[in-house]
């Protein structure tokens, strides 16, 4: 493969301020090409009609307000760009800012920590806040599993959804089949991800890169077909519905005599199973965060960090590639079956429209953005990631849209991710954090 | 052997359709080493730009088939073309010396901006046309199974042989071709002896998109429906063709588009159709293990 080096080329002049008839020239092209894409795409709306024929109608008007706004967006981008040329030098944030944020930042991980803890009691009766936190927990558990894959030993995988998939389908099956409790099946999810992360870890030992990630990404889509269509043990495209919720360590969460709320003597609500849930999947999150960075300090995290920057040389000193990928597919794939079984448990139905390869994309796109091995930048991306789409709740339609191009301008905007420093597992007398750029992305 | 003979007719036209998608596929990895996720989408783009300047053409009272068909053939390659090189533009170029995950991710970003933009604009439901080219031959007819090779069919294998011609042609001879094959070798030293390379590689985009409008083409004339999410399975199922021919080689490409719509057909034929993907995923896994080089692929050394 070719590096994707390119010669210094025209745009890499320092950016000169040009005049006001550059910006409306560069905007007016803008707006032209603006106006070719979108006249038939956006100009013209079809669709079947009554009899099934195909109508048609315009709506000219759409079009021009697409074409205006991408005149105005073009104009308002050259300006940002020559307002951030004229300071170049000087990076947007100074140095002692950046340096006061660090310090900062070793006290933001306790202080998110203890509102997460905090966050049933301040917001006990607002339901939505808390579904929003699990949910939003539930992607920071599985950004931190895929982390150690993809983060850790540099393995990329567009297939972790497979793994959740499996946890999910594990739990519900067990529990509806042989009637197990929740707390027997998680580690049973687990175990059975993990055992289909090394599933695929074996074939793809060999792969690199790209490769590893089209291999991982078919792999991941397989088993999202399997459940589709083999009927009669997944129910297709029903899915499986009356999942059995979790127990409290064997007492339900019911209004019942025997449940936990008749035992303790107060009144029931369903709010207590919502809490309960949440308090299970920080738990669980902060149980592959501890795992994690216990993990670091072990000889296979570090291995896992060395295949990451150098294989070559890994292979050289005696590190047993095999063993280490494998480790690394199956850990994060039994975290990724953890955080499945939790899925299971908290909707009560799973069908195999949650597990599609947008998701594998959302927790790739979590984990990059969070400065791929950051393991507070990932619980950040996470909350950007799911908060941000939740305010797109009322317009469905529009939330995949910007989701799209949010990670392509972040992309651009900040490759290295949102937290640009990683803290090194390992040091001489001083421990400083490395700038993220340093941190080789690994090659699979 | 009849029922066989109707399965290889069918599953060399879809094979064309994969090939042609796979073309763009494989002239970008071999370009600028990245796997253009957006290029699915692309096909998709594609294949609803066909349907609507079709549709408009019909409404401006036009009657003649084949002059409507040159006509959807041209405005749906120059449109579809622009939205390759405006995809380019704004994801890619950004980040061309980033590190590789960053190009890829916005790959991926970009192919839902696509595909949502499609959704968005002209909504989610499949969008169905009558059958534009109709009749053609029969082949031969054997204990009351009659193997038929429709006109539409036989347009498509046509279109695409001919297509493969002309760009096999334009990278072996052109000045353009020469260009693209010396930034795949060495971008710097292409650029050093005077190749542009921004240039050249937004022509890369522009020539494989405008492929994947033509493959849009035939598959809205051949399946009759278009919608928004058809690009994302044969997106990949043309990634694999193109990694099955050898990634970076033209006629490698079409070779293994044919192959995995062989494969496909045959399998639906002969299997079962629920298992169809399943069938061309593992394929691909099965290659990328055991042959990672493709049919036609040159080996990559790997440089410490």
């Amino acid at each position: 493969m070719p590096a994707i080096t390119t010669p210094p080329s025209r745009r890499d002049k320092p950016a000169a301020v040009h005049g006001v008839a550059f910006i409306l020239k560069k905007a007016t092209l803008s707006a032209l090409v603006a106006l070719v894409l979108f006249s038939l795409m956006i100009g013209v709306r079809t669709e079947a009609g009554p009899t099934g024929q195909l109508i048609f109608w315009t709506r000219f008007g759409d079009l021009a307000m697409m074409v205006a706004a991408v005149f105005g967006g073009s104009i308002l981008v050259e300006l940002l760009r020559q307002a951030i040329a004229k300071r170049r030098g000087a990076p947007l944030i100074s140095e002692q800012a950046q340096a006061k944020f660090t310090g900062l930042g070793r006290f933001l991980g306790p202080a998110l920590l203890v509102f997460t803890f905090l966050v049933p009691v301040l917001f006990y009766d607002q339901r939505y806040i808390l579904d929003l936190g699990i949910l939003v927990l539930t992607y920071v558990m599985l950004g931190w599993g895929l982390n150690i894959v993809v983060g850790l030993a540099g393995l990329l995988d567009l297939g972790y959804v497979a793994f959740y998939a499996v946890g999910a389908y594990s739990y519900a099956l067990l529990a509806t089949t042989f009637g197990l409790s929740f707390w027997i099946c998680l580690p049973l999810a687990g175990i059975l991800a993990a055992f289909w992360g090394m599933l695929l870890g074996f074939p793809v030992l060999r792969l690199k890169g790209d490769y590893l990630a089209i291999v991982t990404l078919a792999f991941g889509e397989i088993i999202r077909l399997v459940l589709l269509n083999w009927q009669h043990v997944t129910g297709g495209p029903n899915g499986i519905s009356g999942v059995p919720r979790p127990s409290f360590f064997g007492i339900p969460l019911t209004p019942a005599d025997d449940g936990l709320a008749a035992r303790l003597g107060i009144e029931f609500s369903s709010t207590h199973r919502v809490v309960f849930l949440f308090y299970i999947i920080l738990a669980l999150a902060l149980l592959t965060n501890w795992v994690t960075i216990r993990l670091r300090r072990l000889p296979i995290g570090r291995a896992w960090e060395a295949l990451r920057e150098d294989e070559i040389a890994c292979r050289s000193l005696g590190i047993n590639t095999t063993k280490t990928k494998l480790t690394a597919f199956a850990t994060g794939a039994m975290f990724g079956g953890f955080a499945g079984a939790f899925f299971a448990t908290r909707q009560g139905f799973i069908s195999p429209e949650s597990f599609t390869f947008q998701e594998s994309a959302l927790v790739l796109a979590i984990v990059v953005l969070g400065g791929m091995g950051s393991q507070l930048g990932i619980a950040l991306a996470a909350l950007a990631m799911i908060g941000g789409f939740e305010l797109f709740r009322g317009f469905e339609e529009f939330r995949m849209l910007v989701f799209g191009a949010a990670m392509v301008l972040l992309m651009i905007w900040r490759p290295r991710g949102l937290v640009g420093h990683r803290e090194p597992s390992i040091f001489l007398q001083t421990k400083t954090a490395i700038s993220s750029s340093l941190v080789k992305e690994g090659h699979g | 052997m009849d029922y066989f003979a109707q399965q290889l007719i069918n599953g060399l036209v879809l094979g064309s359709i994969y090939g042609l998608i796979a073309i763009g596929y494989t002239m970008v990895y071999g370009i600028v080493g990245m796997i253009n996720f957006a290029h699915g989408d692309i096909f998709m783009i594609g294949g609803f730009i066909a349907l609507i300047s079709f549709l408009i053409l019909v409404a401006m009272g036009m009657t003649a088939v084949p002059l409507i068909l040159l006509l959807v053939l041209l405005v749906a390659m120059a449109t579809t073309a622009l939205y390759g090189w405006t995809v380019e533009r704004i994801a890619y170029r950004p980040l061309r010396q980033s590190f590789r995950l960053a190009p890829m991710l916005s790959a991926i970003g970009m192919s839902f901006v696509l595909s949502n933009f499609a959704q968005v604009a002209q909504g989610a439901r499949v969008k169905p046309v009558p059958p534009i080219i109709t009749g053609g031959y029969t082949l031969f007819e054997q204990d009351g199974f009659v193997v038929r090779l429709s006109n539409i069919q036989i347009i498509i294998v046509v279109t695409t042989v001919v297509l493969l011609a002309v760009f096999s042609w334009l990278v072996a001879r052109t000045r353009l071709g020469r260009d693209m094959r010396a930034c795949e070798q060495d971008q710097t030293m292409a650029a050093l002896l005077g190749v542009d390379v921004d240039r050249t590689i937004s022509m890369t985009f522009v020539i494989g998109a405008a492929l994947a409008a033509v493959a849009g083409m035939m598959y809205l004339l051949y399946y009759g429906v278009v919608d928004f999410f058809m690009g994302f399975l044969a997106g990949i199922k043309a990634f694999t063709a193109a990694v099955l021919g050898g990634i970076g080689s033209l006629p490698g490409a079409m070779l293994g588009g044919i192959a995995i719509g062989l494969i496909e057909t045959f399998w639906s034929a002969y299997f079962s159709t629920e298992y169809k993907d399943v069938a061309a995923f593992s394929i691909l896994i099965i290659v990328l293990i055991f042959l990672p080089t493709g049919l036609l692929g040159r080996p990559e050394v790997e440089k410490v």
